[in-house]
């Protein structure tokens, strides 16, 4: 069962939640695809043994083939070629924005004179390891680079569906997140009860029922906002499968990258009965899409 | 005219609530929210919506089953495998095509059509504060970052026919394109970070970021008494990295419970953390930027 921790609005927990739920189950794979900013190694503390360069395919034009004859910016809808036909005895010439490139392979398909081949270019790294039983891998986007999609799919390339797996989602609702998501049995999503997070919870949840994920929330700090979070749920009918209060202690122990399953044994039971609940969930909402005869 | 960006790499640091007593403070000036996927400061700005455009950008392969022989060549072709057979036809998976057009280039029965995608909207609004420029991504859409950049170039637009002397720019989480859109060609950027593990390795990485483009930076460290110790590592990072230290504020939990009241913190409370949220703007606003640097 792949298990996404997401949350819309950054900040709200899901680091933590994630954490300590791979941390008392213990035997589980951890996938952490906030590439752009991963923490979760800050908390888990794996050996890492492995470090792979991420790559993504980019043209490199042959330049004693090239006619100059523009297909290839023609065919680019990413506008990442620009064709300079010669010019009055000057010799012409092709740039390539690989920052721009999507790796859709149109342009080396389609030139017509062979002239394009497939080079690589490194965006970040995926790095994997141990962390106790659980086994981690997350992917590190090399500063300056716009695309994370590519780095997340490949992180995610780690992924043994025949064991537990928690994925750390990045924020937002867009690219990265979608991609993080894809293939999730099931998504917790982690808010607080605050308009902020109220706002970002619905963002997310849209995306999760266009997606066709179960989910179920978390409500992070849930004394200190106001109850339109919880009337949402209960409203949309989003079961509330567990409530963390503030707790400056939390806070304090967090900033030192101290786990709340090692500090509380409540806690530990808490996340057992989370995990426990997520499965019936999903259960329950697979049983459901049988009957309906989408299983 | 100055164009100061907030941004964070970690979420959840305090970067619009911080954003949003800067527009109560500074005087002359238009916001902008190029946080488009998870956008926030309009909860707190109270903007009455002045005109309102739709953003279209991309495109999504629609396969025309009238047309379609089922040769598969375009699933082939597919990169990032948004094409799927199901039974004996092909359909477009439309979250996973990235609008390249490879299939409708190749499609032997030309039965592949490239339609435009509606990715959102964005809108300008009147605010008690000034002019505020925000948007609205679709759900599942793409092309955050072209958003972004539409919403500035709209800001900066206003900020120079109304020859206002500030953008304020609450960006979005993370280091990547939506963020690279919103730093783009700034004059400051003020990072809000805080002082946990997660929150300081973060702005290591955004610092690298200002670096990489050469933009101006101040850090802004938010709930520092949750750690005073990481507090003073951030401090030794901005002398470290060079970089102006632009101020603390302490934590406190009428912060999240004054969201509520839909206005900028500052206008809100008389506290230790109004008071800080000031003086964190009077060092921004005193603060050499790229353009003074450059003229200088």
């Amino acid at each position: 069962m792949v298990i996404a921790v997401a949350s819309g609005k950054g900040g709200t927990g899901k680091t933590t939640v994630a954490v300590n739920l791979a941390l008392v189950l213990g035997d589980v794979q951890f996938i952490d695809c906030d590439v752009e900013e991963p923490n979760a190694h800050l908390f888990l503390k794996p050996v890492l043994t492995e470090k792979t360069p991420a790559r993504v395919i980019v043209p490199e034009i042959i330049e004693e083939r090239c006619t100059f004859c523009g297909k290839c910016a023609e065919v680019c809808a990413f506008n990442c070629i620009a064709v300079i036909p010669p010019n009055a005895g000057l010799k012409g010439g092709v740039l390539v924005f690989p920052n721009l490139c999507h790796s859709c392979g149109a342009c080396s398909l389609l030139c017509p004179e062979g002239a394009i081949r497939e080079s690589h270019r490194e965006i970040g790294v995926v790095e994997t390891g141990q962390a106790g039983a659980i086994r981690f891998a997350h992917g590190r986007l090399h500063v300056g680079e716009a695309m994370s999609p590519p780095l997340i799919r490949q992180v995610k390339g780690h992924i043994d569906r025949n064991r537990t797996t928690i994925i750390d989602a990045p924020p937002g609702t867009s690219c990265p997140v979608i991609n993080a998501l894809e293939g999730s049995d099931y998504c917790l999503l982690v808010t607080e009860p605050t308009p902020f997070g109220l706002n970002d919870l619905v963002l997310a949840v849209d995306v999760l029922k266009v997606m066709g994920i179960p989910h179920g929330l978390v409500i992070n700090r849930y004394d200190i906002g106001d109850g339109a979070v919880e009337a949402y749920a209960k409203q949309n009918g989003i079961p509330v499968l567990m409530r963390i209060p503030f707790d400056r202690t939390i806070a304090e122990h967090y900033s030192k990258g101290i786990n709340m399953v090692e500090k509380d044994g409540d806690y530990a039971e808490k996340f057992r009965a989370l995990f426990k609940d997520i499965r019936k969930h999903y259960e329950t909402d697979r049983s459901h899409q049988r009957k309906r005869g989408h299983g | 005219m100055k164009q100061i960006v907030v941004i964070s790499g970690k979420g959840g640091t305090g970067k619009t609530i911080f954003t949003a007593s800067l527009a109560a403070l500074a005087p002359s000036k238009v916001l902008v929210d190029c946080d488009v996927d998870a956008a926030d400061l309009h909860l707190l700005l109270a903007p009455r919506t002045v005109e309102r455009y739709e953003f279209r950008s991309g495109k999504t392969a629609w396969i025309d089953p009238a047309l379609c022989i089922s040769c598969g060549k375009c699933a082939d072709a597919c990169r990032f495998d948004a094409i799927v057979e199901s039974g004996d036809e092909f359909e477009v998976n439309p979250l996973a095509c990235e609008g390249c057009g490879l299939c409708a280039r190749i499609c032997p029965v030309d039965g592949i059509e490239m339609r435009e995608n509606l990715c959102g909207e964005w809108f300008l609004s009147d605010t008690a504060y000034g002019p505020f420029v925000h948007a609205k991504l679709g759900i599942a859409q793409e092309n955050s970052g072209k958003l972004v950049a539409r919403v500035r170039e709209a800001a900066k637009g206003i900020a120079q026919s109304r020859n206002l002397d500030y953008v304020i720019i609450d960006g979005p989480p993370g280091i990547g394109c939506p963020v690279l859109a919103s730093l783009t060609d700034t004059d400051l950027a003020v990072i809000v970070t805080e002082p946990t593990l997660s929150g300081i390795h973060d702005a290591r990485r955004i610092l690298e970021l200002t670096r990489h483009f050469r933009i101006p930076a101040g850090i802004v460290i938010n709930k520092w008494d949750i750690n005073p110790e990481a507090s003073r590592e951030i401090e030794a990072l901005c002398d470290e990295e060079g970089v102006s230290f632009l101020g603390r504020i302490p934590f406190s939990k009428q912060v999240a419970a004054s969201l509520i009241k839909a206005r900028p913190y500052v206008e809100t409370a008389q506290d230790d953390v109004a008071d800080a949220i000031r003086a964190a703007w009077n060092r921004i606003d005193s603060e050499p930027t790229g353009k003074d640097r450059r003229s200088s």
